[in-house]
């Protein structure tokens, strides 16, 4: 293992982490709107809000992936492997999301709500000032741990060809036959990756204070 | 655009097969996880101290790395250090020591959950430590470590696909062969996409199920 092939894997690394943000972001905004509609009293908005955290939780990430990158050239819809693999990783994140955020403003206190009624805030007022940040507050360590179940997922996306972290390593060792050394070091990128992830949550929550109820 | 479901459904033997082996890999790696997985907690809790760091920085290193890196270092890596596995051998190796770093923190949380009183009322009538575990905290946890469990062995269920890398010939890398052998790629992993989703439901009913009958031994008040 020399420096300039780790250099291959860092850069791979970081490709990885990209794609991860990306869809962590991204999941982030569908799970916001599907725990709106599951919370939603309307019927025909709750159901498929169900339904798509069953399903997209209900299927291995790997199987959604190899069936978004094919269902997409199929459909009309001709993108690099990368936007397939985004896809899939958002919408699983996205149903997981939901349901962490669901029971953040499930966990909003009614009395904050009954007083800002009181004190005539409009409901849109309330859900952008009182309820969002505080279920963003309460749900901050499920979602820094989410931020890190999809780093280790973003690993199958090497399956559709994606060249990050995992295929870099894969390709390597087709040409140098060091399994060992290639797959040990992936694995303590992915390591250092998720341990920077988790303290920089674990900071995040001692400074977002408010909400803590 | 067209979907012919025809096309895969004639292949049903080999699909029901290749569900059975799935099945096959997850409950077997699964009651190793478990098994592993109580036996790292158990050691960590009353082992020495230097065990309980070994065993911790396990714990750590498996969760923090994906599953398909931990199995390509088995399966791929393996012969390089003496351990030459099969694919299905190196799956159910793979899945038991990656699943157990989860139970083991699952147990963990369960023993620390029964109320110090009990442990010490077991103590003052001289249980011996492996009738304390056996007696009052393995029966204590196991209401309250059951939701996570379930949890954990679903989330097993599903990692079981990612076995097709290594080539163990499971549902989803059997449907992905019937798919290239048609050209069905589509339909196969749509059909592949709701055999995941039942079992996962089917697996979820279950442990709803159990919980709700178990919820009378529920007697360790947090």
């Amino acid at each position: 293992m020399t420096w300039t092939l780790f250099g291959l894997l860092v850069e791979a690394a970081l490709y990885t982490v990209a794609i991860s943000a990306v869809s962590i972001i991204i999941g982030f905004i569908i799970g916001m709107g599907v725990s709106a509609a599951r919370l939603s009293p309307n019927r025909w908005l709750a159901i498929p809000a169900r339904a798509f955290v069953s399903f997209f939780r209900g299927v291995p990430l790997l199987v959604l992936l190899l069936l978004i990158y094919n269902l997409l050239p199929v459909i009309g819809v001709n993108v690099p492997s990368v936007v397939a693999a985004v896809v899939g990783l958002s919408l699983c994140t996205a149903a997981y999301q939901a349901e962490n955020l669901r029971g953040g403003f499930a966990s909003v206190p009614r009395g904050l709500l009954e007083a800002a009624d009181m004190a005539g805030l409009t409901p849109f007022q309330q859900l952008v000032r009182i309820r969002a940040p505080i279920a963003f507050r309460l749900t901050l360590p499920s979602l820094v741990n989410e931020a890190i179940m999809i780093l280790k997922a973003s690993s199958l996306v090497s399956v559709v060809g994606v060249i990050e972290l995992t295929r870099m390593a894969q390709d390597l060792n087709t040409s140098l036959y060091k399994p060992i050394q290639l797959y040990a070091a992936a694995g303590l990128l992915y390591f250092i990756i998720n341990r920077i992830v988790a303290l920089a949550g674990a900071a995040a929550e001692r400074r977002f204070t408010w909400g803590r109820a | 655009m067209r979907f012919d479901f025809a096309l895969v459904a004639s292949r049903l033997p080999d699909i029901f097969h290749a569900l059975g082996v799935t099945l096959f890999m997850w409950i077997v790696g699964l009651i190793g996880a478990v098994i592993l997985g109580f036996g790292v907690a158990v050691a960590r809790r009353f082992g020495p101290r230097w065990l309980d760091l070994a065993l911790g920085g396990y714990v750590e290193l498996f969760r923090g790395t994906p599953f398909l890196i931990q199995l390509f270092l088995l399966y791929f890596g393996g012969p390089y250090a003496g351990l030459s596995l099969d694919a299905i051998p190196a799956g159910l190796v793979g899945l038991s020591v990656y699943g157990a770093a989860y139970f083991s923190e699952i147990f963990r949380a369960g023993f620390e959950a029964v109320p110090a009183g009990h442990v010490e009322a077991g103590e003052c009538l001289g249980l011996s430590q492996a009738q304390i575990v056996r007696r009052i905290l393995l029966p204590e946890m196991t209401m309250l470590v059951l939701p996570a469990a379930v949890n954990m062995a679903i989330i097993l269920l599903k990692d079981t696909a990612v076995m097709s890398v290594i080539t163990v010939n499971e549902l989803t890398l059997t449907i992905s062969v019937i798919g290239t052998e048609f050209y069905a790629f589509v339909e196969a992993y749509f059909l592949l996409a709701l055999f995941y989703w039942g079992l996962v439901e089917i697996c979820g009913w279950i442990g709803r199920q159990s919980e709700a009958r178990l919820s009378r031994f529920r007697f360790a008040a947090a």
